[in-house]
């Protein structure tokens, strides 16, 4: 269907543009045509331009939509759903609810990492707030190729001081977080910063715009020509050209995006705000369109009353610019000075910038004159952006990997020596010289600061509850098998949530791919969301949204690891049942919840000692594992133990040592028999979590155990300090933290 | 007692330390904003942590000009307590109420941390009540925490009994591996000549809710309450 457009004559004069020039622009031929359907002519530069960022892999989701609606999104807790708006919003119970995402800005990134991950923490907390809900706790997840290259540690350092630099002084804790090096990760680093926000049930703001005549505002930094593009540069693979690109990263002023969080909740208090959105990628015209859709009106903006950084700035160039802490409002008609006076009091740019009207249209004019006349609903996911359905093929290493037979590694002698190398590895030793520069205290309300856990736990302050937030995602499992791999991820989420006494209630991912018309990434993209629903359904734990991040890939290098995060949420409704990752005491009992398997594929183990790649995802049984959490659940509630933690990354001896550091305590331990002692010490087979028991408790424990179906086996005791596996001592809890705190800092100094 | 708690905009410890003061020590507070030249009739002020101004130039650079700042220097030229705390103790120094300058940590990067500090005088409002010999655990989370000022400087403060806190490990040794930042003579905290105006780099506030499980900062706030109202 042609849908009419009134051609005005101003835009008829402008010159039509041209397939070459959409295609420059990164749209397909078919898409062209149907933006001239759309139109009912050929559109000008300024309106493909428009159509080239809102049809975008970056908002559009087009190559992606068909899987995501697959996910499970429903579940009694959800307030806002997947898709509906900024942010997933998740009921805590007593009228509190939690607004929480992650996002991907790893293109930025990769190539500004300073700037492209600061502006990556901008981004996601104004998803937050634009809700109406306060920020408390920031995460983030990063990757990042082969740590003893120079290339990688500047990005590393980059990454980490923009990421710190930014939260710091916008003053919400960073409170949890993972990082992971692999080559694969050389060309193209991945930055994942999510947060978390508490709002009043009731108390939340929309985004959405209706009411003709009410004013459209445009509030907080002045719109300048930084990140123009920015969403198309994302959508595309990462080249030596790329660096040419560089004003497509936005720059940041964490400072104003302070003020704009203050602001902005005042003036929701105002009850003068019909809808919100900030401004992330694709700008004013991707809140505009989308708000517009939202709401089922049209708005009629004038270009020329945006506040500008520079002169002389195009049509394009205001609608398109991704400069940062910037939101789009739209007022009650007549409540102008309420609204106004909020951001004079903070100091904030607050220009009308256009109304609403009813014509379901976006009608733009510099100086009066019509610049581009588009149809809001054509614009956007959900609407007339294109979806497509992308082939996908099993590469040929799937079934290499599964040609994987343990007894084709030979058993190390010397145990001693895996410990000593896994402790020492970036990927297992102490983040500190990362988290350090991140601020995790401000706020009050950082209940893991002094207490070591599975995953951080920050109280929301004027009741009882406490939230409990951890990202995960093991790469190198969902590399060897998507599916499994993926739903690990979920899976290890939720362990860590209820190792740290929570409930798991949602969760948010942020999907970082290659390429999706490479079929064998598109066939990792599938897999890995048939894996995440499996095991979301399994949990109750819906999926209320994230983002997609294609194309993290190289023409040299080829793809990333298949790396689909994983943040969750889990409630605590009394801060109480918080349960610590730390042995308290000599002497206490330490037990093995879960199976013990002779594995050891995927593991850090295999991949750096051995260096032995091709083996698929390790043992992983998803209803023993959703049965053994119900447990722990229980033996917490009981009060039955005074740890725990999981095992993952490094296997069940770093799981131990990691419950053993904290208080410089040690643990003797007797080996399964049956079992190949690398693979009981140094496998990952999941489902597991180490507990530690009060002698006086131990019979308690048992009984309610033997009443279970999970597994469990008693490994030993928690000494002074020695470090002992049947009688070999392994070292000792001193002479390993050393090492174990100060891997990061050996190569990449003070 | 009554205390005023200034926000700047960039302020981002002022909640945290109101919250200490009123629900966790029963206090009366008072919100001074920055725009504002009315101290409302406090007993004591304190600058909270943050960024106030963005702190692009130098933290406190431009705080120190703010309306608020012109009545809190008036404050303490009278006698008025005022303490500062991280971004306020930067505040402080910029303004000259206390001695001193705080410079880039030694490592170029932020910080953030439980450190271990040592009392150095009961002889101030807010060390009034701490043991001298123990090793009190708070966090610090600054950028800009290595506290400097010339040895003359130093030495009349120490001739004075100025010096507050200093860095110091967990067994209360003051030792150049327990300074994170790279302060002279590990110092945390000070005072000014006439013992009104306090700074520090730490975050007590951060250290005095049994949710924390950390209240090694509650001592502080305690001494100040006890001798204030003494």
């Amino acid at each position: 269907m042609i849908k009419h457009s009134k051609i005005p004559q101003k835009l008829e004069t402008n010159q039509p543009a041209s397939l070459e020039t959409a295609k420059e622009l990164g749209l397909l031929p078919e898409e062209f045509d149907k933006i001239k359907e759309i139109l009912g002519r050929t559109p000008n530069f300024t309106e493909l331009s428009i159509f080239s960022v809102m049809w975008s892999e970056h908002c559009s989701y087009k190559n992606s939509i068909v899987w995501l609606k697959t996910l499970p999104k429903e579940g009694p807790r959800m307030l806002a759903k997947a898709g509906e708006e900024n942010a997933g919003l998740v009921d805590l119970g007593d009228g509190i609810a939690c607004c929480f995402k992650i996002e991907s800005h790893n293109h930025p990134s990769a190539l500004e990492p300073y700037q492209g991950a600061a502006t990556g923490v901008g981004g996601i907390n104004r998803d937050i707030f634009t809700m109406g809900a306060r920020p408390i706790a920031q995460l983030n997840s990063l990757r990042f190729g082969d740590i003893h290259q120079a290339r990688n540690q500047w990005l590393l350092k980059g990454v980490v001081k923009g990421i710190g630099d930014y939260g710091n002084a916008f003053g919400i804790p960073t409170v949890g977080g993972e990082l992971f090096f692999d080559e694969c990760y050389n060309v193209n680093p991945l930055v994942n910063a999510m947060s978390a926000g508490i709002v009043n049930v009731g108390e939340t703001v929309s985004a959405t715009s209706y009411g003709v005549g009410n004013p459209v505002y445009i509030v907080g930094s002045a719109t300048g020509k930084d990140g123009i593009h920015g969403a198309a540069f994302a959508s595309k693979d990462i080249t030596e050209d790329s660096v040419n690109d560089l004003p497509a990263v936005q720059v940041g002023d964490p400072f104003q995006e302070k003020l704009l969080l203050e602001a902005t909740l005042e003036v929701i208090k105002t009850g003068a705000v019909v809808g919100m959105q900030d401004m992330g990628a694709a700008g004013i015209i991707c809140s505009n369109s989308e708000m517009s859709a939202k709401g089922e009106h049209g708005m009629r903006i004038d270009l020329d009353k945006v506040p500008m950084r520079q002169e002389n700035m195009k049509p394009f160039e205001i609608l398109l610019s991704e400069s940062q802490e910037r939101m789009l409002i739209v007022v009650k008609k007549g409540r102008e000075k309420e609204v106004e006076a909020v951001f004079e009091k903070w100091d904030l740019n607050c220009a009308i910038i256009g109304e609403v009207t009813d014509t379901k249209r976006l009608e733009y004019y510099m100086n009066s004159q019509l610049v581009a006349d588009v149809p809001a609903e054509d614009l956007v996911l959900g609407g007339g952006a294109p979806v497509y359905h992308r082939e996908y093929r099993e590469p040929a290493y799937y079934k290499e990997n599964l040609k994987f037979n343990i007894d084709q590694v030979a058993e190390p002698k010397d145990l001693k020596s895996v410990a000593d190398h896994l402790i020492a590895h970036p990927n297992i030793a102490s983040k500190r010289w990362v988290t350090d520069q991140y601020d995790s205290t401000v706020g009050t309300a950082t209940m893991t600061t002094n207490r070591p856990c599975d995953a951080a736990v920050v109280s929301v302050k004027g009741t009882d509850k406490a939230i409990a937030l951890t990202v995960d995602c093991n790469s190198r499992y969902v590399y060897a098998d998507p599916q499994k791999g993926c739903a690990i991820a979920v899976a290890e989420a939720a362990r860590n949530i209820t190792c740290a006494g929570g409930e798991p209630v949602a969760i948010t991912n942020c999907l970082n791919f290659g390429n999706p018309y490479v079929p064998e990434v598109y066939w990792q993209f599938v897999g890995a969301i048939k894996g995440m629903s499996e095991a979301c359904t399994k949990f109750q734990t819906p999926v209320t949204g994230g983002n997609v991040s294609f194309y993290n890939q190289s023409s040299d290098e080829g793809p990333v690891f298949p790396t689909p995060t994983i943040g969750m949420l889990g409630v605590l409704d009394d801060t109480k049942t918080l349960m610590t990752a730390d042995f308290k005491a000599e002497g206490d009992l330490i037990y093995l919840i879960g199976e013990s398997v002779n594995d050891i594929a995927s593991s850090q183990y295999l991949a750096s000692y051995h260096n032995i790649s091709a083996s698929p995802a390790p043992h992983f049984d998803l209803d023993k594992e959703y049965a053994m959490h119900q447990v722990l659940k229980q033996l917490i509630r009981e009060q039955l133990i005074v740890s725990a933690h999981d095992v993952a990354d490094g296997g069940l001896y770093i799981a131990l040592l990691e419950s053993a550091m904290p208080n410089q305590l040690g643990f003797a331990i007797e080996s399964e028999e049956g079992i190949r002692k690398d693979a009981f010490l140094f496998g990952e087979a999941q489902g597991r979590v180490v507990v530690s028991v009060k002698p006086e408790q131990q019979e308690a424990f048992i009984e309610l155990m033997a009443t279970s179906e999970t597994e469990f086996s008693l490994l030993g005791t928690v000494t002074s300090g020695d470090l002992k596996v049947d009688e070999e001592h392994l070292g000792t809890v001193k002479a390993s933290k050393s090492v174990y705190q100060n891997v990061l800092h050996e190569i990449l100094g003070a | 007692m009554k205390f005023g708690v200034v926000t700047f905009p960039g302020s981002n410890c002022d909640q945290d330390i109101i919250d200490v003061l009123s629900k966790i020590m029963g206090q009366q507070v008072e919100n001074l904003w920055h725009k504002n030249h009315d101290l409302k009739g406090v007993d004591m002020v304190i600058l909270p942590g943050g960024f106030s101004y963005g702190d692009y130039l130098r933290s406190g650079a431009i705080a120190r000009f703010s309306p608020v700042m012109q009545e809190v220097i008036q404050f303490a030229s009278k006698g008025g307590y005022v303490m500062g705390i991280c971004n306020g103790f930067q505040i402080l120094t910029e303004a000259g109420l206390v001695p001193g300058a705080l410079l880039h940590n030694a490592n170029r990067k932020f910080i953030c941390r439980n450190v271990y500090l040592k009392p150095a005088t009961s002889h101030s409002l807010i060390t009034s009540d701490l043991d001298l010999n123990k090793a009190l655990k708070i966090p610090i989370a600054h950028g800009e925490g290595n506290y400097f000022a010339r040895p003359d400087v130093v030495k009349e403060m120490e001739d004075r009994d100025q010096i507050l806190f200093r860095y110091c490990d967990e067994h209360g040794n003051v030792t150049a591996e327990s300074n994170p930042n790279g302060s002279l003579a590990n110092i945390a905290g000070v005072c000014n000549a006439g013992r009104n105006v306090f700074g520090m780099m730490p975050h007590p506030e951060r250290a005095a809710d049994p949710i924390l499980a950390n209240e090694d900062g509650l001592g502080i706030f305690e001494s100040i309450l006890k001798t204030a109202l003494a």
